[in-house]
């Protein structure tokens, strides 16, 4: 039993790291009024990009979590010029991207023959004896350097978002675009910066998908964690800790399937797979039920702004 | 001496529709300026110019005697124009410090957080605020918000201090308050421009009063020196004499509410066993103060709102236990109190917003098919009946319309019934003299063709002036009534003592 739990935790952080990064990304966005569909299609971008640095540049993991991130950022241009620039719908418009990135990576990845080629991709950071400490030794110590730069990460998103000058401009550019207008803030230009800003962390999430934990590309391999990440913001009701706890938990759910497999207990994968999605619902029915209006959602939240518009 | 800010020949056309032609507009320092008009003459459009957030079309701004160039909010507040705007452009879920931080600006959030602190405390003790800084600005009173944005333009060191309709959302008193404050920040030197449509602030308050009308400036003078009617005049073109006018023909009950007893959402009870009756062929009017459940009975009447006890009667059936839609096949027209919420959908077109009051009727189609041309030649005929102003096409956003022009199209869609009682709640709250006079009117002629009119108002003389007869609401029942011609102070009595 306790190596089934020691197993089990020290699964626990490969599958919590890229809901936690997602997450972030995703904060950063709707906390500048954007809603942001389209993690699922950044995932897979920075998925597919971060194997395609090492299969065609060459064994550098880092590189390729870099360039992961950044062609995430680089197509969510495309989005920002659809929702904040032209005012498209945002459900639509990343409902739009996710196929748009499930189509782009698949063609990609297979003229370029990146398809099912396994890589070496990110190791776990040396710690000499540590790693070899028992019980704590693989839960703690066995880890890639993302999983011990997420903690920090989320410190310092938790920080930038509520201590600092610009963290209280794209804040008030989610909650009060007109407010923030009046106070000469470029609305556009923060949500542009929230969505690239964003778009990166989920692109490196995606990276980190690939070149840390399966270390090979699979066509569609983020297999819906874009879309659990985004009922991970609602779970966490935008709030980096939050967040982080919330993808610990989901995580945790998730790293439990393949243990239960290995002791042989015939569990429905499905129904475990479920148990975000009806976390997140809960949550929301719960914020429903409290009647205290401090749902913490942005509330210009997937509402494009418009300065001149008469009312 | 050079004037603190100056607007000359300022034109600005939105989508074709000229709100401002050739403007022209002067306030110097130590003055309270009222900018006077009807709902949609051009004001806020004019001010805005000023604050930065339109761009004219052509004309020149002058600050303390130097030509400027305004091209966004940031240039208007490093010159020191600062604008108080009727929708406070506040981010709710900031509190005070938070939200002036954001419009001041600072190197870092910290220290920022502290200078600002500093700086409202400062500023709030000399003009004699007091505001909860902590709080989310979004959980504030109307007023403490508005003492926000007053705060926020003083911060950041304005001397030209613009608000629009600053007393629209206000009690008496708090107006007041505001208007003396003005006075007070305008004696040390601020320039001070007040944008309203109340006479009464104006002659009280003002120093100087420019009145608008259509877009264009038709006067600046002294108010001292014009009488009310005289900037009536002014403000709506020519004089339109009001002499009330009684019922002509009283028949039977239309409506008869008996013991209602009803409750607020949050659980207090609000309505206390009302019972009243309405005959058709005549306007009775509510008076009271607010919140004696004025907005459950108009709630429970239309039908939103379920009454726990009691009897409601339309026009011979029990009506109680049914929702607005047999109400209203009734003979129920409502006019609600927040057109807004429960009256427009604001992102619908005009023809959409007139026609889904007539869609049970079938003159539209029936539930597989929508008559579209019926509906805009209705709706077209509405907007030309009901003078309808500022619809450019029947594709239009109802939001666009407005105050007036908005609750003209809901007594338009209202009235195509000839309904058998309306329910009249704070009809022209917000409105100009001319739309107020309109609104009336039609009131009027609803209740000449046979309807009952239940004319809830805060507002005493607006209650006075319509009504046949006047039921003082207070705690939820009806304590006295009166027929007109009634005396105020018996009136005004009745709604203090059992306050």
């Amino acid at each position: 039993m306790s190596d089934f739990i020691v197993n089990w935790l020290a699964n626990v952080p490969a599958f919590a790291l890229p809901y936690a990064l997602a997450a972030l990304g995703l904060i950063i966005t709707e906390k500048a009024g954007v809603l942001s569909l389209g993690a699922e299609g950044f995932l897979l971008v920075g998925a597919m990009s971060g194997i395609g640095v090492l299969l065609g540049i060459g064994d550098h993991p880092a590189l390729a979590l870099v360039v992961a991130a950044f062609s995430a950022a680089l197509l969510s241009l495309v989005y920002a010029l659809l929702v904040v620039t032209l005012r498209v719908n945002q459900v639509i418009g990343g409902l739009a991207l996710v196929f748009l990135a499930q189509g782009m990576t698949g063609v990609i990845a297979t003229r370029a023959g990146w398809t099912n080629r396994p890589v070496d991709g990110l190791q776990p950071v040396p710690l000499g004896g540590l790693g070899e400490v028992p019980v704590l030794g693989p839960i703690l110590f066995q880890h890639d350097i993302l999983v011990f730069a997420a903690v920090p990460l989320v410190a310092l998103v938790a920080h930038v978002l509520g201590r600092t000058m610009f963290g209280l401009r794209l804040r008030a550019v989610g909650d009060g675009p007109d407010a923030a207008d009046a106070a000469g803030i470029g609305v556009a230009a923060t949500r542009y910066g929230a969505i690239a800003l964003g778009a990166a962390l989920v692109g490196l999430a995606g990276g980190y998908l690939s070149v840390g934990v399966a270390k090979i590309w699979v066509e569609g391999m983020s297999g819906g964690r874009g879309w659990i990440a985004v009922a991970l913001v609602i779970f966490a009701r935008w709030q980096p800790w939050r967040a982080l706890a919330g993808a610990l938990l989901f995580g945790g759910i998730e790293a439990l399937i393949p243990r239960i497999a290995a002791i042989g207990v015939a569990l429905p994968q499905y129904l475990v797979l479920m148990t975000p999605y009806l976390a997140t619902l809960a949550v929301m029915i719960w914020i429903c039920l409290r009647h205290d209006g401090t749902s913490l959602e942005p509330r210009a939240l997937g509402i494009a702004h418009m300065r001149e518009e008469r009312r | 001496m050079a004037m603190a800010l100056e607007l000359l020949g300022v034109s600005k056309a939105f989508d074709g529709f000229q709100a401002l032609a050739k403007a022209n507009f002067a306030v110097e320092a130590g003055e309270v300026h009222a900018l006077l008009g009807e709902n949609g003459a051009g004001k806020s459009t004019l001010m805005n110019v000023a604050a930065g957030l339109y761009r004219p079309d052509q004309g020149r701004i002058r600050v303390r005697g130097r030509e400027v160039d305004i091209t966004g909010p940031v240039e208007a507040r490093s010159l020191g124009i600062g604008m108080v705007h009727q929708h406070y452009k506040l981010v709710k879920a900031f509190n005070a410090v938070e939200n002036i931080l954001l419009a001041q600006g600072a190197a870092r959030y910290g220290t920022g957080l502290a200078e600002v602190e500093a700086a409202i405390r400062a500023q709030g003790e000399a003009v004699g605020f007091a505001v909860d800084l902590k709080r989310p600005v979004g959980s504030l009173s109307v007023a403490e918000q508005q003492r926000v944005e007053i705060l926020k333009v003083l911060v950041a060191g304005a001397g030209i201090l613009i608000l629009d309709e600053p007393t629209a959302v206000l009690t008496d008193r708090e107006a007041e308050a505001l208007l003396v404050t003005m006075r007070a920040l305008a004696r040390q030197g601020a320039a001070i421009v007040l944008v309203t449509h109340k006479l009464g602030e104006v002659q009280r308050h003002a120093d100087r009063v420019t009145v608008m009308r259509g877009g264009r400036i038709v006067a600046s003078a002294d108010p001292a020196s014009l009488s009310a009617a005289e900037l009536t005049t002014l403000v709506v073109g020519a004089t339109t004499p009001q002499e009330r006018q009684p019922a002509i023909r009283i028949g039977g009950a239309v409506l008869s509410l008996q013991g209602l007893v009803g409750a607020r959402s949050d659980g207090l009870r609000t309505l206390n066993g009302l019972t009243l009756t309405i005959r058709s062929g005549e306007i009775y009017g509510i008076a009271g103060v607010g919140g004696n459940g004025q907005t459950e009975l108009a709630e429970i009447l239309m039908g939103v709102r379920r009454a726990q006890d009691g009897r409601i009667v339309l026009a011979g059936d029990d009506v109680t236990e049914t929702g607005p839609k047999p109400r209203r096949a009734r003979g129920l027209a409502a006019i609600p109190a927040d057109r807004q919420a429960y009256a427009l959908a604001g992102d619908l077109s005009l023809a959409e917003n007139y026609a889904v009051g007539g869609l049970a009727s079938g003159r539209f189609g029936g539930w597989l098919r929508v008559d579209r041309a019926a509906i805009r030649a209705r709706t077209e005929a509405a907007i030309a009946a009901f003078d309808i102003r500022g619809a450019r096409s029947t594709r239009q956003k109802a939001s666009l319309l407005s105050g007036g022009n908005a609750q003209k199209l809901v007594i338009a869609r209202e009235f195509a019934d000839s309904p058998r009682l309306v329910l009249a709640h704070s009809p022209a709250r917000g409105l100009d003299v001319r739309a107020t006079a309109d609104i009336h009117r039609r009131l009027r002629e609803a209740r000449d063709a046979g309807a009952g009119v239940l004319l809830i108002s805060e507002d005493l003389d607006e209650v006075m002036f319509m009504s046949d007869r006047i039921g003082v609401m207070s705690r939820g029942t009806i304590v006295g009534e009166f027929e007109t011609p009634a005396d105020r102070q018996a009136i005004g009595a009745a709604m203090v003592h059992h306050a």
